[in-house]
């Protein structure tokens, strides 16, 4: 295993808050690793700590093997940042800001193959002013990734968008991912962490309080699941360890089908709704 | 378990950074295009002057006793002077936009050298003080019988007034970009000290006519003295007795403004910022 990020211990106190309190992470290389938790929760100061933008009080960190609190143009060459909020270049057409861009790093990749696949092609033209929300925000993943980064890192990507433009990102970011990109996604959408990532961790105050896979996060796919059915006028559930134990026991008992029948296991939202109560008590 | 440094190519690490000076020249041409697709922006900051020289100048058409100088050529130094600060206005609310609006929070992403962001706003300031100045003294020629000089040294001097001029205005400009909180009060906090300092200046009102407490406060900015020195450059020595010292002072001029170039990339230097304050 090669690790792009690892984080030790990492600390960052505003006044008097503890925004950051002893956060460890190891990202892998050419991994989608996805960081979720509530706003305050810490998870923005700790990727501008990744990304160089903060200076942290306490821990090892290290990205691409570099310390990013001493930021160099060669370590910034190999990395991409796609901020939250960018409005900036808005009298500049897409095919000028990415070739100006491009011009920022030692190895860009071709401008018009990056417009290609953000597909801004038919707008490349076009002044970024007069680009929707959506294309707006391939804009900056267009400037993110123009340098051939190693490491992207992605900021809520995605919010403030409709449903069929989410899908579109996605299908973007997979592609990034696909090329072997390592990816750091920060967001609140729990859809989108089982649609792009790899691995999950989630940040509550400040820590980490749970990480894994998002089909296993915090016991999911162990956790007891509960069976419904309608028996006469009355609806009955039972949690059960072994669902499928249970329904053949139904069938058994209806002599076919069960009336009302459903199987609920916890969703991802469940798991962290109780993951990061947990984590603010 | 090997951490990824040793798997980067070697190739990539080796592959050279560009250099400084041409992503200067690179910013400084998008910032051009930039600030030319802003047409309203442009006209204005163009007209301004320009209607400026032509309202003072044709009100106060009058000789000035005993000189042969005419108020209208006094203005046209003034607004010259003027001019030469635009990069004080310009880059200190542009510079608070782009802090804003995540601009510099961007480029400090990426690779690009801080050196040629400032690069560029250099180059684009020169060019659109030029570009001023140069419309500025088409005008006076035509509609007020300004007198170009005809002597090298004269012109020496206009050159090395209005480059400390713009260089020391500009990096005030930087500076002062700090001070807003936010992009929509920039254009408020920027404009008004530089429309005291205009007043103050000798720009619209000689400074024999203001009180000397006044002239004291404007001869610690640099707008006083780059007015001064056109002055020099535009009315001749004949112009030298409206001084309030009896002559131009140049040596002073230079002391002042270079001083002001050195003193203004310390301040910016010193509390350049580049996320906003919102973002902390």
């Amino acid at each position: 295993m090669t690790t792009a990020v690892r984080v030790r211990g990492l600390a960052k106190r505003y006044g008097d808050v503890q925004a950051v309190g002893g956060i460890d992470l190891d990202i892998r290389e050419g991994e989608v690793f996805a960081i979720l938790g509530p706003n305050g929760a810490g998870k923005s100061t700790t990727v501008e700590i990744l990304e160089g933008y903060r200076t942290r009080d306490a821990g090892e960190v290290s990205v691409l093997g570099a310390d990013p609190g001493r930021p160099t143009r060669e370590w910034r060459s190999r990395i991409g940042i796609v901020l939250q909020t960018a409005e900036d270049a808005a009298e500049v057409t897409v095919r000028e800001a990415v070739r100006h861009v491009a011009g920022y790093y030692p190895r860009a990749k071709d401008p018009d193959e990056v417009i290609e696949q953000v597909g801004l092609t038919e707008k490349a033209g076009k002044r970024i002013r007069q680009l929707s929300g959506g294309q707006r925000r391939r804009v900056d993943v267009a400037l993110g990734v123009i340098g051939d980064p190693e490491l992207l890192f992605l900021d809520e990507p995605t919010t403030g968008f409709d449903p069929e433009a989410r899908r579109q990102f996605w299908d973007l970011i997979r592609s990034l991912a696909h090329d072997g990109t390592t990816i750091v996604l920060t967001t609140h959408y729990l859809d989108e962490v089982e649609a792009l990532a790899d691995r999950v961790t989630v940040v509550a105050g400040g820590r980490v309080v749970a990480e894994g896979e998002p089909g296993t996060l915090g016991g999911r796919a162990t956790a007891k699941a509960t069976v419904s059915w309608s028996e006469g006028d009355e609806r009955r559930s039972l949690e059960t360890d072994a669902p499928t134990g249970t329904v053949l026991e139904l069938t058994g008992r209806f002599d076919g089908e069960v009336p009302g029948l459903t199987v609920i296991r916890p969703s991802l939202e469940d798991i962290y709704l109780r993951l990061i109560g947990a984590g603010a008590r | 378990m090997t951490t990824s440094v040793t798997e980067t190519p070697a190739a990539r690490r080796a592959a050279a950074q560009p250099s400084a000076v041409r992503l200067g020249l690179s910013r400084a041409a998008l910032e051009t295009r930039m600030f030319f697709r802003e047409k309203d922006a442009v006209i204005f900051t163009f007209a301004f002057p320009i209607v400026l020289l032509v309202i003072f100048g044709s009100i106060f058409s009058g000789a000035l006793e005993g000189t042969g100088i005419t108020v209208s050529q006094l203005y046209v130094a003034g607004l010259i002077g003027a001019a030469t600060m635009t990069g004080f206005q310009n880059l200190g609310i542009s510079i608070a936009v782009e802090r804003d609006d995540g601009t510099l929070k961007r480029l400090r992403g990426t690779p690009l050298p801080p050196a040629a962001y400032f690069v560029g706003k250099a180059l684009v300031t020169l060019l659109v003080s030029s570009v001023q100045v140069v419309i500025l003294l088409a005008i006076g020629v035509v509609l007020f019988d300004l007198e170009l000089p005809s002597e090298a040294s004269r012109w020496a001097t206009f050159a090395w007034v209005f480059v400390l001029g713009v260089l020391g205005s500009s990096l005030l400009g930087i500076a002062v970009s700090s001070l807003p909180r936010s992009r929509k009060s920039a254009t408020a906090v920027i404009t008004m000290p530089f429309v005291v300092l205009q007043f103050i200046s000798g720009v619209f009102i000689p400074a024999t006519q203001l009180p000397s407490w006044l002239v004291n406060v404007s001869a610690v900015f640099p707008l006083k003295w780059m007015c001064q020195g056109f002055r020099s450059v535009f009315l001749g020595d004949t112009g030298a007795a409206l001084e309030i010292a009896g002559s131009y002072e140049l040596d002073r001029v230079a002391l002042v403004l270079g001083a002001w170039v050195v003193g203004g990339l310390l301040l910016c230097l010193m509390t350049f910022r580049w996320k906003s304050r919102s973002d902390g």
